[in-house]
């Protein structure tokens, strides 16, 4: 398991030769976008409209920060969970995206998906949202703003740390349950 | 009777849900750092070592614990000797309003269909009981969405019975994985009707993690359905280790002859939750 300093938007050639395992901090441009975000980025991509966000090398942290204190520039901001934009994902990595991070599991089309465009799936350490918002410098709101937590924001981080839970060959960080040892199998 | 100001109401749940978002029970952080020498792994170290680390950070900076700071759910005793000079449930959402206006807290309350943010938080899930007394007694969780997602209730055949309840739990929790951030919290609610058992597991949460059941028979049952949980090897955050509860309460009450109702909630390891009696 290796550990790199990335940055943001990736390469394909960065995002290629990451491995399930790996320890990644990240920095530069990301973006967060929760599922009704995600629904209306592709609404967006269905009426030939012009997104917000450039895709290419993208990296999409799936975040509903809380609101910011005064001073600050983003409350807690720990990850959400994937699932729910499974839906979506396969699409965006089409595009360009090279990166989501979230928590949780993600279904085989998003997993063949990572695999057909060289992208990978992070995982941040859930539950962990204060720590995680000091890895955040600036905060935009660039899209959806009346959507309030869950708005589209442009984000610049320094090293957060990341985990790779799926890579681009098909590679899982997350075990399987034990069903045997609890008689379940 | 005795005379309970509904504005003293409001003020303590605004302060419960401030605090209870920015500053961890120690009953948690002691289960943490327990799983934090149990682990062998290092990536399940690291997990217990950035949410240590991420729960002095909260009270020192004042920035919540977790982004999903929750939808507010109150248990509330109100003694029977009591008479209060407003709108109860009113000053309690009025509450909840303040604390997560004035605290910085995300607002998740939103329309099931268009999705549309309520903007306050409000309305709070409000569980009212009467009892002997002249107090009110009100129980706050800050519940997160992504753990609540895993619960489920079940109608189990009597016939299944303690088998069927530990296939069904274990299930759950296997078939949840990485997603409600474990190690998790099972709140178990057994008995009562479809919708008593999942009030009785959302209940179960608000027990300490260190304490024993008083019944001696569910108190070693609830030993064996914790130890079985943590064989499944999901670990801290799916990533695999011994960690994959912190405690599993179960409350029990009779039901029906033809029902086993179960009810299986889940909570995430950021188990926030106060209480107060004024």
């Amino acid at each position: 398991m290796a550990q790199y300093e990335l940055n943001a938007p990736l390469s394909d050639e960065d995002a290629r030769k990451l491995r399930s395992g790996d320890v990644v901090y990240l920095s530069g441009t990301i973006y967060t976008a929760r599922d009704a975000a995600h629904k209306k980025l592709c609404d967006l991509l269905d009426a030939k409209e012009k997104l917000p966000l450039e895709l290419e090398g993208a990296v999409i942290y799936y975040v509903g920060p809380s609101p910011a204190k005064p001073g600050n520039v983003i409350g807690a901001a720990g990850p959400t969970t994937s699932y729910r934009m499974d839906a979506f994902a396969p699409r965006l990595h089409s595009l360009g995206v090279k990166a989501s991070i979230g928590k949780g599991i993600r279904n085989e089309a998003v997993k063949q998906s990572l695999k057909d465009y060289g992208a990978v799936y992070f995982g941040a350490t859930g539950g962990a949202g204060s720590l995680l918002g000091t890895c955040i410098k600036e905060a935009e709101v660039i899209a959806f703003p009346d959507m309030g937590p869950e708005a589209l924001r442009r984000l610049r981080v320094e090293r957060l740390p990341l985990l790779v839970i799926n890579d681009s060959v098909g590679g899982e960080l997350y075990v399987q349950p034990d069903l045997k040892a609890v008689g379940l199998a | 009777m005795r005379t309970v100001k509904t504005s003293d109401i409001t003020k303590a749940v605004r302060d419960m849900c401030i605090h209870a978002n920015l500053h961890f029970p120690e009953d948690c952080k002691k289960a943490f750092r327990e799983g934090a020498a149990r682990e062998e792994s290092p990536t399940a170290k690291e997990v217990f070592r950035q949410l240590i680390e991420n729960i002095d950070l909260a009270a020192e900076t004042g920035v919540p614990l977790c982004q999903d700071t929750g939808l507010g759910v109150l248990f509330v005793e109100v003694g029977q000797e009591v008479q209060l000079d407003g709108n109860l449930r009113e000053a309690l959402n009025e509450g909840v309003r303040r604390g997560y206006q004035e605290g910085y807290l995300r607002k998740s309350a939103c329309d099931p269909f268009t999705r549309k943010n309520t903007g306050d938080n409000t309305p709070a899930v409000i569980h009212f009981d009467i009892v002997p007394g002249d107090k009110v007694r009100i129980a706050l969780m800050a519940k997160g969405g992504g753990a609540e997602n895993m619960s489920r209730v079940t109608m189990l055949a009597p016939s299944e019975g303690w088998a069927g309840i530990k296939k069904f739990v274990l299930t759950r929790v296997a078939e949840s994985r990485s997603n409600p951030c474990p190690p998790v919290i099972i709140g178990i609610g057994i008995g009562g009707t479809f919708e008593h058992s999942a009030k009785l597991a959302k209940k179960a949460l608000l027990r300490k993690l260190d304490d024993t059941h008083p019944d001696a028979d569910l108190a070693a049952k609830e030993k064996e359905l914790f130890d079985l949980v943590n064989k499944l090897n999901i670990g801290p955050m799916g990533l695999g280790g011994k960690t994959t509860c912190l405690g599993l309460k179960m409350i029990v009450e009779p039901c029906h002859i033809a029902s086993l109702p179960l009810a299986v909630n889940i909570q995430c390891h950021s188990s926030r939750h106060e209480e107060v009696e004024i």
